[in-house]
């Protein structure tokens, strides 16, 4: 049989953790799908009811002022949250998160735990060079969300360790964002590919800096370092969309599935780039 | 330890496990089974609740997390004294309930949305919203009724009188319990004791196995009362739909010929069977090379998958009129090209599932199914007992669409009941649901379609291979259909059309509404374009010009005397058509050339019935002493809305309020063999017999009271007065005997079986009593650079006979678009890949555009009051009229559905010379 925890103060979960072989356990939206019609016999962290782990607020510590993300937050508590402009890529991927009742449990934690290639929350992310705070009864951590998520499903989490949030740094006060999510059908989808960007536009209207993510197109969302260094100090108008290339995708690693194509995935993802930068300086 | 909360407004306390998935906890151990189960997964929204005011998918809320909170499910929402809420009330006057498995988890999602928003646009109703699947209703009549709830549209919805329920808009006489939680479907009504049985299925495609010993698994598993293996089933263990071909096993029998395969079943405590790992189960396979597809499995040297069929080949399916060969030389134009569909899952919502008991010599079957006399004939031959020592109860079914007319649970539960003498029950989950039930056949046709320059068809070619999988199902349905449909609804001088039905070591594919017609429609009419396109007609006008008209002969020879509208059908599209086209071309024209409009026309026809047999249908009309008269149908509804067609139809034979009518239904030691829920065959076949046994009950009254057939008849307790003129007659009911059987003082009865002939061997003969025509216009937008296509309006006529409920009718129509919208842009099912309802994509709420229904009503004389069926006829003609937009607006066509991203996106860049 299994055992069921669901601690209400940090330490009785950390301590849970340093005894070992524990399955965390926040939303349920991915804990349940992995098991439909197998027995569910392992033992269970839940951390939900632990204090002070569902806000999203400003905090400043160790890490600088930044933005932080509570392991028990849900979608949908960042769908309302009063936050900066520039959080939007990240807020309209919360709103194509499987359907509401997914929004309503599942967490932004959660998805980067699960390290699903298709993770709608994640790309985002790593267009805002978020990290992800671990700690254990050793003390705590932070790891970049691309140092954090090693693979499909594989992370750089330990068992003793939980995730208590996200350290998002500040983007510039003039900064926006966007996000497009390419799938075959409107709601419950998975991604055949999709885009997030930040832009932070310089005082002459130029780029100051243009950071891009791709997700669903390699193991683990990519950046795209030579085409964010292309944008740099380009104008940010209209032109902007057409200095991207395919030549900028060389990166991605993406595979065939029953969702499309590798080299589908890569002509779209060049599409749905331009788009996104089209939409930034709209 | 115990776990309290507060459910609709009550505390309770359960036992239950923490991590139990709450949904199991309010079903199981709290018996609030309103809460339905589709996935276990969250992809399908079923079991939506509000937990704290907020929708969740209770399947995935472990229980310890509604501790002191509120927990509101479908039970909560009508008043405390019954009354429907508004929102369940306009989902009962909209029809936003078909078969109500989904019914329940809209509901909640509606709900949670109107508590912040009374008045949603669609939008705001697509987005609260999209996270619940529904696959009969294509959801706009849900969005009709999220909408109504606060702008009541004035609408009567009110009973018909009588004589006047034919043809009226009258509410689902199941309607009030799918709103309300109490509706039964297959899972939900299982007695306390039942044991459990789970099925362990092969995870090899092709294999044979041996069984090792299971005293070890009895010993670590107390609670594992037996495994029941090939050597229990006390009958003929194969099953199938055909009364001489059985090829299915209940329990595969050494050998495997598809993943998920049935190898074994655990029968015992929930905690034992769904404990048990079925890597623990001592089975050990030996894989083989899976013969996938048709390439393999008609290669020289490949495996035979049944001895009986060398070559993999199920049977051969063949129509020949003319002489198309000679035909063909002589038209203006040929065209041929090739197309080919996949694998297509029926995914309702409601998995199989049911509970079987011995009774004495007699077994008792509780069960979701379509067809339950035909159940009951086939597990009657597994378990070696008479037909009649079988009864079969059907539940509810939440959604069938072929699926549910093959054994599903039934063959395991049957067998564990006999032997054991226990109540024994069993639910498929979403994956084995998706990996065992049967499948749409994938198909490859290559076809050649010629016309002169003035427009008139000359000859038609078809040669047709379909995917039966791995057993016969409906195989020889299919091959038998296609040649029959394959020219389409048009008068052809000349055709030959070839099927085969092949073997494979892939999931059985068996019936999907359409039996292989939407596959072979994709072929006939991309090739009615193209030919419009060479000879520069307008592709409504070159259908109209040929559509089959009454006095034309089919393929068949059959001469169509009455009931042919499709001519009517496209004369009631043209406005619309004319004006689509026109402005996509002035889309087209501003567009930027990234989105671009098309709009496409399809067009079909159908046999109503089964295919060159007899499939009768026999209904009773029964009066009782204390004057109930009550309607005894066997039509099993499957959500398409028999329980309310066959009262209407059986209410006007007999002259009485339809609201007066009772209705007993499906259970087969209560009812007639009214045949299966398939082939569109209900309304047309069973409506003619409700009709029927309405009308010689009705006769029989008269003649008590000698009069004349004009005399009226007015049902009062106990007595009926019946008036004829200045005659009145009174009937003192409770002076005549009553039957034994219900009780009844007089029974009306009647058999309709439509007339239909064997196909000789060229395939000539009348094989169905009539046929149901259609066409549909498709509106699309197609993104150039990503390959995707939004389906912005469909314009759906058909021609029904009569519609005997255009409410039921228009579900049906809506229902059957979004099916064939989804065969078109997004279903295919991968073996082994696509098991569940992530992966393998239906339409959701926003993927399903406006749909205009334009009722045609050419009327048959065989169907009751004019009507013939609608359930199929309403998938058939969308795929091509969506591939026929695509061509529209991109200029490429699709010759494979589905029509998904990438698959678009290539055929753009072929066709511009370039590479994906």
């Amino acid at each position: 049989m299994s055992s069921y925890l669901r601690p209400t103060h940090l330490d009785e979960a950390l301590q849970a953790l340093a005894e070992g072989g524990r399955t965390i356990v926040a939303g349920g939206t991915d804990f349940y799908p992995a098991r439909v019609g197998k027995p569910i016999d392992e033992d269970v962290l839940d951390v939900t009811a632990i204090d002070g782990l569902r806000g999203i607020e400003r905090r400043s510590d160790k890490a600088g002022d930044h933005w932080f993300v509570g392991a028990t937050a849900t979608w949908t508590d960042l769908v309302r949250a009063d936050l900066p402009g520039w959080f939007r890529h990240w807020k309209l991927a919360a709103r194509e998160v499987g359907g509401v009742q997914i929004q309503n449990a599942g967490t932004m934690v959660g998805n980067v735990c699960n390290a699903s290639p298709a993770a709608d929350g994640v790309p985002g992310l790593v267009a805002m060079d978020a990290s992800v705070r671990l700690a254990s009864l050793a003390g705590e951590r932070d790891v970049p969300v691309l140092d954090f998520i090693l693979g499909n499903r594989k992370t750089a989490r330990g068992p003793d360790e939980m995730v208590l949030g996200l350290v998002i740094p500040d983007c510039g006060e003039d900064a926006r964002s966007a996000f497009l999510k390419l799938g075959a059908r409107k709601y419950l989808v998975i991604s055949i590919a999709m885009v997030a960007a930040v832009l932070e536009p310089a005082d002459d209207g130029t780029v100051a800096r243009c950071r891009i993510a791709i997700g669903s197109c390699s193991e683990v969302a990519r950046r795209l370092p030579e085409l964010e260094a292309a944008l740099a100090g380009k104008p940010a108008d209209a032109t902007l969309a057409a200095v991207a290339t395919a030549d900028h995708l060389d990166g991605l690693l993406p595979i065939d599935d029953v969702r499309g194509t590798a080299g589908y995935r890569r002509d779209a993802a060049l599409t749905l780039v331009r788009r996104t930068l089209a939409e930034l300086t709209e | 330890m115990s776990i309290s909360f507060n459910l609709n407004g009550k505390q309770v306390a359960t036992e239950a496990g923490a991590v139990r998935r709450l949904a199991h906890v309010l079903r199981e151990d709290l018996g609030f089974t309103g809460t339905k189960i589709g996935c276990d997964a969250g992809d399908c929204g079923a079991c939506t609740v509000l937990l704290d005011g907020e929708q969740v998918c209770s399947c995935m809320v472990p229980l310890g997390q509604v501790a002191g909170r509120d927990v509101t499910t479908v039970e909560g929402l009508a008043a405390v004294d019954g009354r429907l809420s508004d929102l369940q009330q306009a989902f009962h006057e909209y029809g936003a309930a078909q078969c109500g498995i989904c019914t329940p988890g809209m509901l909640m999602a509606a709900a949670d949305l109107l508590k912040r928003n009374r008045m949603p646009d669609d939008e705001e109703i697509f987005d609260a919203m999209g996270g619940v699947l529904c696959r009969c209703t294509g959801y706009r009549k849900i969005v009709d009724a999220v909408k109504h709830v606060v702008q009541p549209n004035g609408v009567d919805f009110s009973n018909p009188a009588a004589g006047a329920a034919m043809g009226a808009r009258a509410l689902k006489t199941d309607g009030l319990r799918k709103l309300d939680g109490t509706e039964k479907f297959g899972a939900d009504v299982a007695p306390p004791d039942a044991l459990w049985l789970r099925a362990v299925r092969s995870p090899h495609a092709s294999a044979t196995f041996t069984l090792g010993d299971f005293a070890p698994l009895h010993e670590k598993y107390p609670g594992l009362v037996r495994v029941l293996t090939a050597a229990d089933v006390p009958g003929n263990n194969g099953y199938g739909i055909y009364p001489d071909v059985k090829d299915q096993p209940a329990f595969a029998d050494g050998q495997i010929r598809f993943k998920g395969e049935i190898v074994l079943a655990l029968v015992g405590s929930h905690e034992a069977v769904f404990g048990i790992r079925d890597g623990d189960v001592p089975i050990a396979y030996t894989p083989r090379d899976a013969l996938q597809g048709f390439d393999a499995a008609l290669a020289d040297g490949a495996h035979t998958i049944h001895e009986n069929h060398p070559g993999n080949i199920l049977a051969h399916g063949y129509v020949k009129k003319g002489d198309p060969a000679a035909a063909m030389k002589t038209a203006d134009v040929v065209v041929e090209d090739s197309f080919e569909t996949g694998f297509v899952e029926h995914a309702y919502i409601e998995p199989e599932a049911g509970w079987a008991q011995r009774v004495g010599d007699r077994l008792e079957i509780t069960v979701s199914t379509q067809a339950p006399y035909m159940d009951r004939d086939e597990v009657a031959q597994l378990i070696g007992i008479p037909n009649e020592a079988v009864r079969i109860i059907p539940t509810a079914c939440g959604g069938g669409f072929g699926g549910k007319l093959d054994l599903g649970v039934h063959p395991a539960i049957a067998v564990a009941a006999w032997v054991l003498d226990r109540p024994v029950r069993c639910t498929w989950n979403r994956i084995e649901s998706m990996a065992a039930s049967t499948k749409r056949h994938p198909s490859r046709i290559t076809a050649r379609y010629s016309c002169t320059n003035e427009g008139d068809l000359v000859a038609y070619e078809m040669d047709g291979d379909f995917n039966t999988g791995a057993y016969v199902s409906w195989g020889l349905t299919v091959k038998d259909r296609v040649p029959v449909h394959a020219s389409g609804p048009y008068y052809v001088p000349h055709v030959e059309a070839k099927s085969r039905a092949v073997f494979t070591n892939e999931t059985p594919a068996g019936a999907f509404r359409g039996f292989g017609i939407p596959q072979a429609a994709i072929a006939h009419d991309t090739l009615m374009d193209m030919m419009a396109e060479k000879i520069g007609m307008d592709l409504l006008e070159f259908r109209l010009r040929n559509a089959i008209r009454k006095g034309q002969d089919t393929a068949t020879g059959q001469v169509l005397e009455y009931s042919a509208g499709l001519d009517q059908c496209l004369e009631a599209l043209r406005d619309p058509w004319q004006k689509a086209r026109a402005a996509a071309d002035a889309f087209n024209a501003k567009s930027d050339g990234v989105r671009r409009r098309g709009v496409g026309l399809g067009c079909m026809w159908y046999g109503c019935g089964n295919t060159s047999l007899s499939n009768p249908s026999t209904m009773h009309v029964g009066i009782a002493a204390d004057g109930t008269v009550t309607l005894y149908s066997g039509a099993q509804d499957i959500g398409q809305g028999t329980n309310t067609t066959m009262v209407q139809v059986a209410a006007d034979g007999l002259g009485i309020r339809m609201d007066k009518m009772k209705l007993v239904w499906g259970d087969t030691d209560l009812t007639a063999d009214a045949g299966k829920s398939s082939a569109s065959r209900q309304a047309y076949v069973s409506g003619r017999a409700a009709m029927m046994a309405g009308e010689d009950l009705r006769a029989q009254i008269l003649r008590l009271a000698n009069v004349g057939d004009g005399a009226s008849i007015e049902f009062g307790e106990g007595r009926l007065m019946v008036t004829d003129g200045d005659a009145v007659r009174e009937i003192d009911l409770a002076a005549l005997p009553a039957d034994k059987r219900h009780g009844n003082v007089l029974v009306g009865e009647a058999t309709f079986d439509p007339p239909a002939t064997p196909l000789d061997e060229m395939g000539q003969g009348n094989p169905y009593g009539t046929y149901g025509f259609g066409a549909q216009v498709a509106e699309v937008e197609v993104d150039v650079e990503l390959g995707t296509v939004k389906v912005l309006h469909i314009w759906a006529a058909h021609d029904v006979g009569a519609a005997i409920n255009p409410i039921q009718v228009e579900g049906q129509v809506h229902g059957g678009v979004a099916q064939g919208l989804g065969l078109a842009l997004m279903e295919e099912y991968f073996p082994g890949r696509t098991e569940n309802l992530h992966d393998y994509l239906i339409p959701t709420f926003g993927d399903v555009p406006p749909i205009d229904v334009y009722l045609i009503e050419d009327p048959e004389p065989t169907g009751p009051y004019g009507a013939k069926g609608i359930g199929e006829p309403a998938l058939i003609p969308t795929p091509p009229a969506i591939f026929g937009a695509i061509y529209h607006a991109t200029g490429v066509r699709m010759k494979r559905a589905p029509a998904t991203p990438d698959r678009v996106r290539a055929a753009i860049l072929a066709a511009r010379g370039d590479k994906p």
